[in-house]
């Protein structure tokens, strides 16, 4: 009992001494990186810095060169079928969506639970149903992603990743593909995930969301984690010149 | 002339000879080339290597030597085929390589994030080539496959230099016997024609399936 109350929340996500390179580009250097259940993490910073790179390192969809990663106490494993079912625990929203073209929009939210988690069909459409419901996009389950709009085919693909019950939900800029008017439907289906425990790392320079649903926010610069912080904190009096003058551009507009 | 003497017997088992042929060699071509397209752009380094030496062989050996090899070659290393089954394996594996090109450049045109999106949520290599990546090649791959296809009964001709005795060996046989020799191509051609016609036909239907067409 005591033991729980001194350790704190559990560790979910850890990135211990992870270096990456392309090339002679050292794109992300000794990063290190605790995410504790629950946690939501927003990751800031300009363009080329690396964000989207370790977001996509922490499911392995980049390798690293050095360095090691745990999800939930396990390392990555490397390639195969080990890595398969880890990833399974990991879910990503992509910044262009990617939903798969050629099935339906119900199809997609089912697909992954029948040939990953092998749930019998009944089940995973129940499933998806209700979490296309969830996400407000219950109308268009037969309709293909190209239908939608950009802002429903990003809450579909946030019923996708979610139909796998993920331990932890990746963003890389979910938003920065749409439109102004869809931008809030989908930070508000990213707001509900926050308060009902999901643990969540979301690369954005939507301020309003960090300030409302993150934890803490990391700001990279150069392949580093400049600076982090509580959302009040690092918005209102950021330390690092990096961050203030990052900060002075992105508030100008 | 096509309808004396029982030639008529003899055209037609040749003409089902070669339609056996080339059935057989574009169900191998298409399985074995797709199983290359796979292996080239698989995440294991022998497997590319492999599939690549595959078709800078096969894609760059005249058809002719194919058959030379299959004929005399392979009875050297104690592998003894029918002369049908080794027909099969020349064209098959030589067709193979250029539908393995064709489908590698089909897997790339399918967006890199469609292939993304399926690993993130845990499908294995596998599982994403099948259910995600080689559909959406299809459309662009019906074209170029198409052709493939259409040459493939033409190619098929060689075999009857190496004892099958299918539609385009019926030809010697009865210019042996003294046919002329312009009427006999005439037939010979319809009946490729109306091969490849039926092969173009088919992959046409295909093409304009709205599954497909997506
Ligand atoms: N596959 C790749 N090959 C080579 N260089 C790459 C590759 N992917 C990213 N880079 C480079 O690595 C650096 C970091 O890229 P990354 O996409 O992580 O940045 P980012 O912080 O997400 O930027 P943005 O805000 O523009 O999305 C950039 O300089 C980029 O050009
Ligand atoms: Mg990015």
């Amino acid at each position: 009992m005591t033991e729980t109350a001194d350790s704190g929340p559990k560790a979910l996500v850890e990135l211990t001494g992870v270096n990456k390179h392309f090339g002679a580009l050292h794109v992300l250097q000794d990063i290190n990186l605790t995410i504790s259940q629950g946690e939501v993490v927003v990751v800031i910073g300009p363009s080329g810095s690396g964000k989207s790179t370790l977001c996509r390192t922490i499911n392995r969809l980049e390798t690293i060169d050095a360095g090691r990663i745990t999800i939930d106490g396990e390392p990555l494993p490397a390639e195969g079928r080990e890595l398969a079912r880890l990833r399974a625990e990991v879910g990503m929203v992509f910044q262009s969506f990617n939903l798969f073209a050629h099935k339906t929009v119900l199809e997609n939210v089912v697909l992954a639970q029948v040939k990953v988690r092998r749930t019998d069909r009944a089940a995973a459409e129940a499933k998806a149903h209700a979490l296309l419901d969830r996400v407000g996009v219950a109308a268009q389950a037969d309709k293909f992603p190209a239908q939608l709009s950009g802002g429903q085919q990003q809450r579909v693909a946030i019923a996708r990743a979610l139909a796998m019950d993920p331990k932890v939900l990746l963003f890389d800029e979910p938003t920065s593909a749409l439109d102004p008017e869809m931008i809030t439907e989908v930070l508000d289906v990213m707001r509900g995930l926050a308060a009902e425990g999901m643990t969540m790392v979301v690369v954005t320079h939507e301020m309003g969301f960090a300030r409302s649903a993150a934890n803490r926010v990391l700001f990279m610069a150069d392949g580093r984690i400049v600076e982090e912080n509580t959302p009040e904190a690092f918005f209102t009096n950021p330390r690092s010149d990096r961050a203030k003058d990052f900060l002075s551009k992105i508030l100008r507009h | 002339m096509l309808f004396e003497d029982g030639n008529f017997g003899l055209f037609r088992d040749g003409f089902l000879r070669t339609v056996e042929l080339s059935a057989a060699s574009a169900v191998l071509a298409l399985l074995l080339g797709t199983l290359l397209a796979a292996f080239r752009v698989s995440p294991v380094p022998v497997l590319r290597s492999f599939a690549t030496v595959w078709v800078g062989v096969f894609r760059n050996t005249p058809l002719t030597l194919l058959f030379f090899a299959v004929t005399f070659g392979l009875p050297r290393v104690d592998v003894h085929l029918s002369a049908f089954v080794g027909a099969v394996l020349a064209l098959g594996c030589y067709t193979a390589s250029f539908v393995c090109e064709v489908v590698r450049s089909g897997i790339n045109t399918v967006p890199v994030g469609q292939a993304e999106a399926a690993r993130s949520l845990g499908m294995t290599f596998g599982q994403t080539l099948v259910q995600i990546v080689l559909p959406q090649a299809g459309r662009a791959v019906l074209g170029p496959m198409s052709s493939i296809f259409i040459a493939l009964p033409r190619n098929s001709a060689i075999a009857g230099a190496f004892n099958v005795a299918e539609l385009y060996s019926v030809q010697q046989t009865l210019s042996e016997r003294g046919y002329a020799i312009f009427v006999l191509f005439f037939w010979v051609a319809l009946a490729y024609l109306c091969i490849s016609a039926a092969v173009g036909l088919a992959f046409r239907r295909l093409e304009h399936r709205p599954a497909v067409a997506r």
